[in-house]
Order: structure tokens, then sequence, then C-alpha cells
């Protein structure tokens, strides 16, 4: 099986930066803590590629299949004399393609960060943050158990929230960053009870245990205990709330958008390509589990969560114009199409095919995505502005952003030889064979995502010509090296890379090919949203104007986010705050303190009363000690019989 | 001497030397270097327990002695320790030492703050060590009585109503458990040894009479709903160093007793009542966490999130399993250290604004990192982050309440675990507000930075929070060596 000890550094490197830079980053110069923090994730990528080589090259197939290995486990915390929170990190397929992916974007985003974040008072801490969330999301993907995922799970949500809040002087920020972290917490909350259930249901945590055909989940079939699931379809179900809350998928996805108060590299990183795909990443490590219990019923609610989210975002994305927060819809709508190709899967062979596209497209996804978020942080960082109204005719001012820009933007709407045509087109005839509405769903999101994403690109790049304080210039070296690195990759990974060979449910090897009656239709309605975007913004017209007031009420709708901030305000706010914690606060004061006061004064009025006996004069007392005498002698004599009323 | 009865003699020597000496420095280094000392021989002792536990002696309490005081009721002084109350005299010592640092500025009569303080440290101490129900109840009295003194005479704000309320109400409780106590004493067989109590089965229908006075009586102390409405009283007006003892280690007297006398003693009534005091725990867990998001003075607020997470040892202690009680114990560390970090840094905030009101600061990250820092750290720990000791402490909770696959057990856990949610609204609101956003004051720049005293009294507690939260095992294992006994006590009694 070979020798992967030496993963163990992946971790220890960045949490060797995140201690230093974190502890004395203030008392050195700026640029060293930039070049730790760099130095150790590219230590890490060079281990994470080495462990790829090795694990799918080197190891390959043992006896057909691809080999579960454990690097680590050791007992971390021992609840029971069986029931162990362990920690490790696990080698096998899915884990090992997001060591690279997540090593590989950190990698890229740090590089590109030593130039976006030049001049930042907060610059030691940016890059402080950035390793803490890199073990963290290491940590994550390594996982050999459901608890050590949730304890990692939640140091990816405070260093989210710390990058969310980097600049912690703007309000806006700190509300964002905020929101983030309890609405994440919330679902965070069925992701704890349905850990806790199996704790006691299913007595382990392990995943290996709870996805093997004779574990605890798929070898019994439990009675139902609510709506027809079985009490492990209910843990699962809770577990997928969490992911769910995770991946912004609806409608638990309000977080996301205002997410993009983070600087921009942090955008690419956590709200792009890492942490928002930990919620697929979870249903896919427990895929056979899904697959297998109360007959796949949950895996329906994952598929129609991820179509419902991915329809749902790409048309708000289409009506934005903040270019950050088109990209964070079509990141919702896109993680949309992960989940729902994990829902549609099955297990054996070509069956698997949905569990295989999904992880292909998230592996695709992370560097297309990653690269449009560079791509606008370098926009952003030439005019100052995230809105689209600010921006227009850039393409002869930063020919490097435009080109790499445009890369992305075809492949994620699914052009031929561009990585995002062959993942899509995956998933597409996953959706196909297993549910044509599903598929029809996905169909017209593919046109959807094609024609926003070229409104924007046309939008900053070309259009009309602005006027701008400074003219914008290109991005420097230490910027546009890491968007020509993603966009060449791009190009690449999705014809070179058999991803069929590496990544099936049941670890053999899958060799897939394009279904062209699928393909051409999907390539034919991408090209129609970006011939469609060609009229509306290639050149300023009025045209954008007319059809969005042809659409009237309903185009506001969407521009305002179908109104879930509101709601969800109206649920914190009203509902918890006005309606529980206040009236708590109002009966903790009047009602249980008030008791006690009650008692307090009861007793004080009480000693009023009795004041009196104290009067301090001694016939008084004398009165009451003979009185007093008298009683009891008469007592005594009567109850030794010496008295009697009977007579 | 036995080497247990030094922790109550030191302070006792540092308290006469005090008496002595009248420059302020020099009290202030005399009740370093004592409680110093004593810290020391804690982790001596704890050195000492290890290596007999590793040893093989497996004998429920060690360093026991056993000595009689009055003949006539049978009252022995007899001290002893498992691992649990080591635990808990570790956490003492600690919180004691940062409290001694963190009061360095006391300048109004120093040497009658420090002599009280390390009075009621003295008390403490002797309520962890006892065996005997009755030395037990009189090292609990020396630890309550000087708090009114210290709140009275030092505090801030209404301190008089403050001190009197928080006084009569645990007199109160005290009087209740009491009776409680003599019950016990009189029940079985005219002794006050908890050790031999535990062994013999006290009468059914005494044990279902004196456990609700026992558990209630000690529940008082540790705040437990709805008799927690000293606490947020107490604490505001408390000064620093008193609210870090209070909150941290003197009402786990409250946990620690409930635990030892209720539960320990009469573990068949325990078994009876767990559901009432589950719920009732649980209610408390939930309505301390809302309680604490409408305050806006930081000390309600720690003190109603005090309220929550003591409710959580409570609900701990009334789920009846090892786990459960693993996790009830090392709540009680936990929240210890963080409640003692929160009002030590509540502290240093007042000290400099002079307000404790979240809504009139803003932006003090900018100013005053080192506080905001270590401010934001146990915040985290206190809406349970991994990798910090609330996390440990809140999973051993959680695990253990869902082993009992009963509904309405299901029910009280579901609402005890969504604490997990209103604990981070109000600990985030607390963050954005007061640490993060735009500077609200002018005169907030000028705010001088932690100096060393403070920065040694907030490290000495956060750095265990810290420790515990990454490397949890040898506490887990120092608890459940200890707990075998009970558990197996309880476990003939259905569960």
């Amino acid at each position: 099986m070979g020798d992967f000890t030496y993963t163990i550094w992946i971790f220890i490197l960045p949490i060797a930066a995140f201690l230093i830079t974190g502890l004395f980053g203030s008392k050195m110069p700026a640029k060293v803590s930039g070049w730790i923090g760099t130095a150790s994730i590219t230590v890490a990528l060079m281990l994470a590629l080495r462990t790829a080589y090795q694990y799918f090259i080197q190891v390959g197939f043992v006896e057909g299949h691809r080999p579960t290995v454990f690097a680590y486990k050791e007992v971390w915390m021992n609840f029971t004399e069986t029931l162990t929170f362990d920690m490790g990190i696990l080698i096998d397929p899915i884990s090992v393609m997001m060591l690279v992916v997540v090593t590989f974007i950190s990698f890229m985003v740090h590089v590109y960060s030593i130039g976006y974040m030049k001049g930042d008072k907060g610059y030691y801490r940016f890059f402080a943050f950035l390793s803490l969330f890199s073990v963290s999301m290491l940590g994550l993907v390594v996982a050999t158990n459901i608890f050590q995922m949730y304890f990692f799970w939640e140091l990816v949500g405070v260093s989210s929230y710390l990058l969310i809040g980097f600049y912690y002087d703007k309000p806006s920020a700190v509300a964002a960053a905020k929101k983030a972290f309890i609405v994440t917490r919330f679902a965070d909350l069925g992701f704890l009870i349905g850990i806790l259930l199996l704790s006691y249901h299913a007595g382990t945590f392990d995943f290996m245990t709870l996805v093997s055909e004779d574990g605890p989940l798929l070898a019994q079939s439990a009675p139902p205990v609510f709506m027809g699931l079985s009490i492990f379809g209910v843990a699962l179900s809770l577990i997928f709330i969490g992911g769910a809350g995770k991946s912004a998928m609806f409608p638990l996805h309000i977080w996301l958008p205002d997410a993009m108060e983070g600087p921009t590299p942090v955008s690419a990183l956590i709200h792009a390509a890492t942490m928002v795909v930990a919620g697929v990443y979870l249903v896919a490590r427990l895929f056979p589990a899904y697959h297998g219990v109360d007959g796949g019923v949950v895996l329906n609610l994952v598929a129609w969560t991820g179509a419902i989210s991915s329809l749902f975002a790409a048309i708000i994305a289409m009506t934005q114009d903040d270019i950050k927060r088109v990209l964070a819809f079509s990141t919702m709508s896109q993680i949309g199409y992960m989940m729902l190709s994990l829902g549609v899967s099955g297990m054996e062979g070509h069956h698997g095919l949905g569990y295989m596209a999904s992880m292909f497209h998230l592996f695709t996804h992370a560097m297309f995505k990653a690269l449009l978020f560079l791509g606008a942080g370098s926009v952003i960082h030439a005019v100052h502005s995230n809105l689209m109204s600010d921006m227009g005719g850039l393409h002869k001012h930063m020919k490097i952003t435009s080109w790499t820009f445009l890369i992305a933007c075809l492949a994620i709407s699914g052009i031929p030889i561009f990585s995002g045509f062959f993942s899509k087109d995956e998933i597409l005839v996953a959706a196909f064979e297993h549910n044509k509405v599903l598929w029809a769903i996905e169909y017209i999101v593919a046109g959807i995502t094609a024609f926003y994403m070229f409104r924007i690109y046309f939008g900053i790049f070309w259009g009309k010509r602005r006027e701008y304080h400074h003219t914008p210039h290109e991005s420097p070296m230490v910027m546009a090296i890491p968007l020509m690195i993603l966009a060449a990759l791009t190009m690449v990974v999705g014809w070179a890379i058999p991803f069929g060979n590496y990544v099936m449910p049941d670890r053999m090897a899958y060799h897939g090919h394009i279904e062209w009656s699928l393909a051409i239709p999907s390539v034919a309605i991408g090209a129609l949203g970006i011939f469609v975007a060609y009229i509306f913004y290639f050149k300023e017209t009025s045209l954008p104007e007319k059809v969005s007031s042809a659409f009237g009420q309903s185009y506001g709708w969407a521009k305002d986010k179908f109104y879930f901030d509101e709601i969800y305000q109206f649920f914190a706010h009203k509902m918890m705050f006005a309606g529980v914690a206040a009236p708590i606060a109002w009966f903790d004061r009047h009602v249980v303190d008030g008791f006690m006061n009650g008692v307090g004064w009861m007793t004080e009025t009480f000693s009023y009363l009795l004041e009196g006996w104290q009067s301090g004069k001694v016939r008084q007392y004398g009165f009451s000690f003979v009185a007093g005498l008298l009683v009891i002698l008469f007592a005594v004599l009567y109850l030794n019989g010496f008295i009697d009323f009977k007579g | 001497m036995d080497i247990l009865s030094l922790l109550v003699v030191i302070p006792v020597i540092t308290v006469l030397v005090l008496f002595f000496i009248n420059d302020n420095q020099m009290v202030r280094i005399i009740s370093a270097l004592g409680i110093g000392i004593e810290t020391i021989l804690t982790l001596f002792i704890a050195k000492g327990f290890m290596a007999e536990r590793a040893a093989g002696n497996s004998s429920e309490f060690l360093f026991t002695r056993d000595t009689v005081w009055f003949e006539s009721l049978n009252i022995h002084y007899f001290v002893g320790i498992d691992g649990i109350a080591l635990a808990m005299l570790l956490l003492t010592a600690i919180v004691l030492l940062a409290g001694i640092f963190i009061s360095w500025n006391i300048e109004d009569l120093t040497k009658e703050f420090y002599v009280s303080l390390i009075i009621l440290g003295t008390g403490v101490f002797g309520f962890f060590i006892s065996l005997d129900l009755f030395t037990m109840f009189l090292f609990y009295e020396v630890a309550v009585i000087p708090m009114y003194l210290l709140i009275g005479i030092w505090g801030t704000g209404p301190k008089e109503y403050a001190a009197m309320k928080l006084t009569l109400m645990l007199m109160g409780a005290s009087a209740v458990l009491l009776v409680s106590i003599l019950g016990i004493y009189y029940y079985s067989g005219m002794t006050f040894n908890m050790q031999e109590i535990a062994q013999m089965e006290m009468p059914i229908h005494a044990q279902r009479f004196f456990f609700p006075l026992a558990f209630v009586g000690f529940g008082v102390l540790g705040a437990l709903f709805p008799f927690h409405t000293w606490s947020p009283d107490g604490h505001a007006s408390a000064p620093t160093a008193v609210s870090m003892l209070h909150a941290g280690v003197l009402m786990k007297l409250g946990t620690y007793g409930a635990f030892r006398v209720a539960m320990y003693l009469m573990p068949q009534a325990a078994n009876e009542y767990s559901t009432f005091f589950m719920g009732l725990a649980a209610i408390g867990v939930i309505y301390g966490a809302f309680g604490a998001i409408r305050q806006t003075d930081l000390k309600y607020i720690n003190a109603y999130s005090s309220v929550s997470h003591l409710g959580l040892i409570f609900f701990g202690m009334m789920a009846l399993n090892k786990t459960a009680y693993t996790g009830a114990v090392l709540q009680m560390i936990s929240h210890g250290l963080m409640t003692a970090v929160f009002f030590a840094l509540i502290g240093m905030l007042y000290g400099r604004t002079h307000t404790r009101d979240v809504r009139k600061m803003g932006g003090l990250l900018k100013i005053l990192p080192f506080i905001a820092v270590v401010y934001v750290i146990i915040g985290m720990a206190s809406l349970g982050l991994p990798g910090l000791s609330g996390f440990v402490a809140e999973m051993n909770i959680f695990v253990g309440a869902f082993q009992n696959p009963d509904f309405i057990h299901r029910v009280f856990s579901v609402l005890a675990v969504s604490a997990i949610v209103v604990t981070a609204v109000y600990i985030l609101r607390v963050v954005g507000m007061m640490l993060m956003g735009p500077v609200k004051n002018e005169a907030f720049y000028k705010l001088p930075k932690a100096v060393w005293y403070e920065r040694v009294g907030a490290l000495l507690v956060l750095l265990p929070v810290i420790a515990i939260g990454l490397a949890p095992m040898w506490l887990t294992t120092l608890i459940q060596e200890s707990l075998g006994h009970i558990v197996e006590h309880l476990a003939a009694y259905g569960h």
C-alpha cells in the first residue's frame, strides 16, 4: 500500500505558519509573514501532489478497487470503551483529490494575495487566517470519522468568520461575518444532532464502518420513526442540513452573498473553491449510506435541493449589479449542480456516473471559479468598485485579466475544450438517465448561466467606455501569473484527466465518453445564452432595460433576492429577539426575581410584625417568661398523665 | 501532616503573615507567593496522584486521612481526593492565582481585600478535599461568608443590595442543605463519612425526601434555574477578582456538591428524579442563553451565559451515565476557566472605559489588541469551538445525553443542544458591537494597553482552556477513572 505517514507534514506546516505569523506577525516586516504563509503552503502542495501520484499511480488498484489507507488514526478522546473520537488521515480517491484541490487553490490565492493585500495594515493577520483556514479545510477532507469532520467543519466556519470580518471596522463586514457564522451554525445544529443520533443508534462515528455494507446503517433495516424515514434516514437528513448550510443551498444560502464583504482572494478560496463545497464532500463521503438507507429517499432530497438551488441562484444572478455577488450566486448554482449530481447517482459501474460527475465538477469548478474571483479581484483592484455599472471597456486596459476571465466564462458556460464542458456534460447525462424533470431544470440553468456570465464579461470588459479617475492598468505579475496558470489548467484538465479512472463510488475504473446526443443541445443552449448576452451587453443599448421592465414586478423580486433576507430577518428579530428573548428577560426580572424579592419582603414584613416582642422592657420579658414556663409545665404534666381532662 | 491538609494550612499561614504587613506592595507579593506555593503544591499532588494510579492503586480516594474530631457526634476530619476533586483543586489554584494578579491595582484596604480573598480560597480548597459531610459543610460556609464582605466593601453599583441578596439566597440554600445533611446523617446510622454512606443504602423514603433538598440546596449556588437570580446582580456589583473566583470556582461548589452529596449518596432517588431535574436543567440552558441575548451590561451577559453553561453541568449529571458525567465535570473545569477569563477581561475593560455597556463601546480590537484577542478566543471557547475546552466538555455531555433513546430525554437533549446556536448569537453580538466596528468614542484612543499583571492573570487561565481543548485525553481519563464507583452505584438502580 505504500507509506503515507509523510502526509502529516501537509498539516504541520500550515499550523506552524499560523502560529508564527499569528503570534509574532506584528513584530516582523509585513512581507515576511506573507512569505512564511506562502512557503508553507507551497511545500504542502508539493506533498499533496506527491500523495496523489503515489496513491493514484503507484498504488493504483488493489484487487480491482482503489484502496482505503489510514495514514494515521489515533484516539483523541474516548466517550465510552467502544465509542471513540479519533483523529487521523484517511487516504482514498476523494480525499486525495481534495488535498490537491485545497492546497493548489490555497497556493494560488497565497501568491495572488501577496500582490492584492500589499499595503494593507492587517497583512500579517490576513496570512495567519489563511493558514488557519487551510489547515482546517485539510483536516476536514482527510477526516477518518464524522466527528473529526465536525471538528474541522467548525474550524473552517470560524476561519470564514474571521476572514469575512477581516475589515472589522466596516459595519457591513462585521454584520456579514456574524450572519455567515450564525446561519451555518444553525445548520450545524442539524449536523450535530445527526451525529449524536448516530452515536447511539450506530455506535460508531467511523466513516468506513458507516458506509460499509455490513455496517450498522446498511446491513439492517431499521423501522420507520418519522415520515417514513428510519432513525438512520433522519440522522442522514439532519447531517445533510449541515452540509446544505455550509454549501449555501436553498434555503440556507442567505449568508453567501453577504460573505463577499471579505477580501476577494478569500472569496476565491473559501467561498468559491473549497469551504462551500464541504457540503458536497460530506454527502460524497457518506454516499453509500445516503444511497442505501431507506431506499435512497434522502438522496432524492439532496437531488431536489441541488436542483432548486441551482435554478433559484441562476435567476437571481441575472439581476445583480455587484460582480462578486453575481459570482456568489453562480457558485451557489454550480454547487447545486454538484448536489443534484450526487442525488441522481447510483453505486455500480455506469450508474455511479453522477457521483463521478459531481466530484469532477467540484474539481473543475474550483479552478474556473477561483479564476473568476481572482479576475474579479484584479478588476476591483483596478477600478476600486464592485459594481458593474462602474465598469466597462476594460479589455484594452487589462488584457491578461480579460482573456483569462473569458476562458473561465467559456468553461462555466459549458463550451467544449474548456473544463466545465466535460464535467457539466456528465452531470446532465446522469440527470437525464435518472429523472427528466431534473435534467430539464439543469438544462435551462445551463443557458441562464452562460447568459449571466457573459453579461458580466461584456459589461466589465466591453460595453460602454467609461471615464476613470485613474486610468485602470493591469495588475502586477504576482497577481497575473496565478490567473494565467488557472486559465491554462481550465483549458486542459477537462479532457486531459480521465476522471472516471480515479474517482468512482465503487472504486473501480470507469471509462466515460461524451454523450453527444445530450452534449450538442447543451452546448447549443450555452451558445444561445452567450449570444443573447452579446446582443444585450457587448455594445451599450437600451435593450436590457426594456427586457427587464417587460418582466415588471418579477424582475424586482429577483433583484431583491426573493426577499429571503427579509424573511430571515423577521424570524430572527421579530420572533426570536422580540418574541422569545424579550419575554424571557421580562419574566426573569419580574417573575423569577420578583418571587425571590417577594420572599425577602415577606420575611421583612414578618419581622416587623414580631418587632413588638423585642421591646427591651424587662416586665414584658418577665411576663413572657412566666407565661411560657406555665405552658411548658402544663404540657409536661399533661403528657405524663398528671392531668386528665376526662376527669 | 498529610499533604492534602497542607492545602488548607498554606493559605491560613499566608493570611496570618498578612496581618503583620502594612505595605500594600508587600501584601500583594506575599499573597502571590503564598498562592503560588499553593499552586505548585497542587501540581505536585496531581503528579503524585497520577503516579499512584499508574502504579495500580485503584482505591476510590487517595491521600486519605481520617481523624476523629467530635467523638460524641461521630464527626471526623476526613479528607481524600479522587480524580474529580483533583481536577477541581487544579482549577481553584489557577483561578485564585490569576485573581491575585488581576487585583494588583486595588488600593483601598488592600490587605483586607487579599485576606478575604484568600480566606475564601481556603474554604474552597477545604471543601474539595473533604470526605466528611460535616467538614465539607463547614468549609462551604467559610467560602461563602467572605463573599458578603468582598462585594459589600469593594463592589460597585448597588452593592449593598446585591451583597445582601446574594448572601441571603445562599444562606437560605445553606439552611436547606443543612437539613438535608442532618437527614442523611440520621438515616445512615449517625455517620458523616461519605464513603461509608455511599456503601450502605439509605431507606428510599428518606432519599426521596432529602435528595431534592440536597440537590436544590447546592443547586442554588450553582445557579440552577429558577434559583439563579442572585447571580446577575451579585456579579454585576462584585469586584473583578471576586467575580472571577465566584463564577469560576465558588459556583462549582454548588455543582460539585450536588454531584458528590446528592447524586453520590442517594443514587436511587437520583434515578427517580432524573427526568424532572434534567428538564429543569435543559430549560435553564436555553433560558440562560436567551436571557443573555437581551442584556447590554457585559457582566449581566456573562452571568446569564453562566446560567446556561452551568445548566449544562446539571443536565449532564442527570443524564446518568459515565460519558455525560465526564462531560459535566469537564464543563465545571471549562466553565470555571472561561468565566474567570471573561470576568478578568470585563474588569480590565471597565477599569479603562468606565462602562460595561456594550452599546457604548466599539472598535476596541484596534486599541486594546491583547484584551480583544483574548476575549474573542474565550468567546469562541464559550460557544463550543473545537480545539478549546468548551467543545470537549459539551460533546461529552451531548453524547452522554443521547445514549438514552427515551422520547422525553431526546426532547430535553435537543433543547439543550440547540443552545449552541443561541450562544453563538450572544457571543458574536458582543464581539461585533464591542470589539469590531468603528471606534465610538474618541477618548478610547488614549486607553492604556494591558499591563504585565493583567497579561499574566489572563494567560494563566487562558492557556489551560487551549491545552484541554487540544489534548483532552489525560483529563478525561483522570475523570473517568474516578467515576467507576459512582456509575456502578447508579447502575444498580436501573440505568
